[in-house]
């Protein structure tokens, strides 16, 4: 952990209880079922940097987002934020310095704010959570700065939520998020249900926000082009552990683990539409019962013998880690063939 | 409850009165004035309402003062009539206009009594059951179960027996009668709003469980409950009137609408007017609750706005 790690994500398993009731079971003979979303994740995080996570749905990114958010209580390992401990919190007032420095911005912009609250009260409440300012004329002022740093009008603090469309109320999340004067914004999908010429718009508001506040994101998304334009470092996600991670650039320019080499074959090159790209087959596995070895060695073009027992450990490409064997033993071709007949793949391969 | 982060500056409320929104209550008039049926109701609610204040002024007669010469009259407009019993007079000869002002007073306070002890204690318990879910809820739940599976008149009269008769213990197990539908109709709310990101942003702020119970989720809650209470008015008022009927609720000569209703059955071939009246006015302040509770919900839910 160097000096300017802000926060740090060591061993990181969350998983999740999906029994059916106890008489269920027993009427049934199912025993217990858990469903793994997070397994093992290391990542850290440097102060003033963006860190993107990015995977298929359901591969534990939003899990993640959660645990450092504080919603989620980890089932093992450990989350620090500024050197501390999050899970040692026993009482809320212990936790209250640290829900003041991290913030959330959330997927849905019309869920995510209270539907019978004014724009005003909404943005003013982690400010009186946190008793940073007084309810009168210097809140008012406070939150009339907030909405021009968002660029909306002072005047829209008396209007509703519902007054608003998905990237007005996407500002109004941002500016909640700013109220406390957080160190570290954690972004859930920020622009995922927004018109692409609006994420635009929010995303060089955070941009310009991380610029001059110094601000530290954790950004989620499964969208590769809003990753290539914020992220400083990247994680690929899947199904609940981090196959690669390292420097945006290099993991976007030259990837090296198989699934990370497919993810980006996914994403549409307008200037080479017809150049020859690998496919990616099959269904993400359920995470009730994710396969034994490297998750992903059942739609692995690559895979062999060991991937299907043995856990892949992180090792070292330049500025990022991968979890590959195939990495690991320099086995991987320059360019991936196709799965002509995947192993365990029940969707269609088309 | 939201006024006092929003006072607006006078300066600014002055340089620009026309961007001003309107305050809460104007713009909850102004929606609510546009369903015309819920006017007509609370109109209703507020004669009704008028009536039960001013009873000893508007009533001609004593409720309870029989007029031995006058028994089972016919209202005015039929033969043998009297402008001094406009509707007529009962069995042992109270006026019956002067009954139905009086009994106003009393089918109106049982109503929203036994709506605002259940409604209170209801909201208080399903919050708890849908916040805190686990054993909690499973307790609460299967409690509010086993009240559900007893015919609802039956446990009211085994409440009222151990209570002994009368009218407030009637109204308690009223009350305790009808607190499962607000428990469940609270549950299934909360339990709704809890998993919007806007209950995940408090928690991520830091806001304290009581302030994301009450402040941030019951609002959102409110359009349910707010019917469900306008409707259970209206089955209160028939509940204790069925008590008052098995002479467990409003004790004779109380003039309660119910009780007046059910000492008229074996008139009811001899002199309609006896049953009637009473059963009018039970109709009719049941559908402006109603009507009213339908205009609220609409008004108040920003969802069906515009």
């Amino acid at each position: 952990m160097t000096p300017d790690t802000i926060l740090s994500v060591d061993g990181l398993t969350v998983r999740f209880d999906a029994s059916q009731p106890l008489l269920t079971r027993l009427v049934t003979r199912t025993g217990r079922r858990t469903v793994h979303a997070v397994e093992l994740v290391d990542l850290q995080i440097a102060r003033g940097s963006t860190f993107a996570l990015v995977g298929e749905s359901g591969c534990g990114k939003s899990t993640i987002a959660r645990t450092i958010a504080g919603v989620q209580r980890p089932t093992g390992g450990g989350v620090s934020f500024m050197g501390v401990d999050i899970a040692a919190f026993r009482t809320r007032r212990a936790s209250m310095r640290y829900r003041r420095d991290l913030q959330m911005i959330f997927q849905d912009p019309y869920a995510s704010l209270n539907p019978r609250w004014r724009v005003g009260r909404i943005i003013a409440e982690p400010i009186v959570t946190h008793g940073l300012l007084k309810r009168g004329r210097e809140l008012d002022l406070r939150i009339e700065e907030l909405l021009s740093t968002v660029g909306l009008s002072p005047s829209d603090a008396r209007k509703f939520p519902h007054q608003f469309s998905g990237g007005q109320r996407q500002r109004i999340s941002i500016a909640r998020a700013l109220a406390s004067n957080p160190a570290f914004i954690v972004c859930d999908e920020p622009t995922s249900a927004l018109d692409v010429s609006v994420q635009a718009q929010i995303l060089n508001l955070m941009r310009k926000l991380q610029q001059e506040l110094g601000l530290t994101y954790l950004l989620i998304s499964h969208n590769l082009a809003v990753v290539a334009h914020m992220a400083d470092s990247l994680g690929v996600m899947y199904l609940g552990r981090i196959v690669e991670q390292g420097d945006a650039g290099q993991l976007l320019d030259d990837p090296q683990h198989p699934y990370t080499r497919l993810l980006l074959d996914t994403v549409p090159d307008p200037h080479a539409p017809n150049r020859s790209r690998t496919r990616l087959a099959g269904e993400v596995p359920s995470p009730l019962s994710p396969p034994t070895g490297c998750a992903f060695h059942p739609r692995c073009p690559v895979a062999n013998e060991r991937c299907s027992h043995e856990i892949p450990r992180p090792v070292r490409v330049r500025k990022a880690w991968v979890s590959c064997h195939a990495v690991e033993e320099a086995r991987l071709p320059p360019s991936l063939p196709n799965m002509l007949d995947p192993l365990n793949n029940t969707g269609d391969a088309a | 409850m939201t006024t006092e982060v929003l006072q607006t500056p006078p300066i600014a409320a002055g340089t620009t009165p026309a961007a001003a929104p309107p305050s809460d209550l104007a713009a909850f008039w102004h929606d609510f004035r546009r369903n015309t049926g819920a006017v007509i109701g609370l109109a209703i609610i507020v004669v009704v309402t008028g009536l039960a204040v001013f009873a000893p002024l508007i009533a001609p007669h004593h409720p309870d003062r029989t007029d031995s010469t006058a028994f089972l009259r016919p209202p005015v407009w039929q033969d043998g009539g009297s402008w001094s019993h406009l509707l007529g007079t009962d069995a042992i000869g109270r006026d019956l206009l002067s009954r139905l002002i009086w009994g106003a007073q009393l089918s109106l306070s049982i109503g929203v009594a036994v709506v605002v002890l259940s409604l209170v204690s209801g909201v208080l318990i399903g919050m708890a059951a849908g916040y805190f879910r686990g054993w909690i809820e499973t307790a609460i739940m299967r409690a509010m179960d086993v009240i559900l599976t007893l015919p609802s008149l039956l446990l009211a009269i085994v409440i009222v027996a151990i209570l002994g008769p009368g009218l407030a213990n009637a109204m308690i197990a009223v009350a305790l009668v009808t607190l499962p539908h607000y428990v469940r109709l609270t549950r299934a709310a909360v339990i709704g709003e809890l998993s919007k990101d806007y209950v995940t942003a408090a928690r991520v702020g830091g806001s304290s469980n009581l302030r994301i119970m009450f402040k941030e989720v019951l609002p959102n809650c409110a359009a349910p409950l707010i019917v469900q209470a306008s409707l259970g008015v209206s089955a209160a008022i028939l509940d204790a009137a069925a008590l008052g009927f098995l002479g467990l609720g409003a004790q004779p000569p109380a003039s309660e609408w119910g009780t007046m209703l059910a000492d008229a059955r074996e008139f009811v071939l001899r002199a309609w007017w006896v049953v009637t009246f009473p059963g009018l006015m039970i109709l009719i302040t049941v559908l402006a609750f109603n009507l009213v509770g339908d205009g609220l919900r609409d008004a108040l839910d920003p969802k069906l706005k515009r």
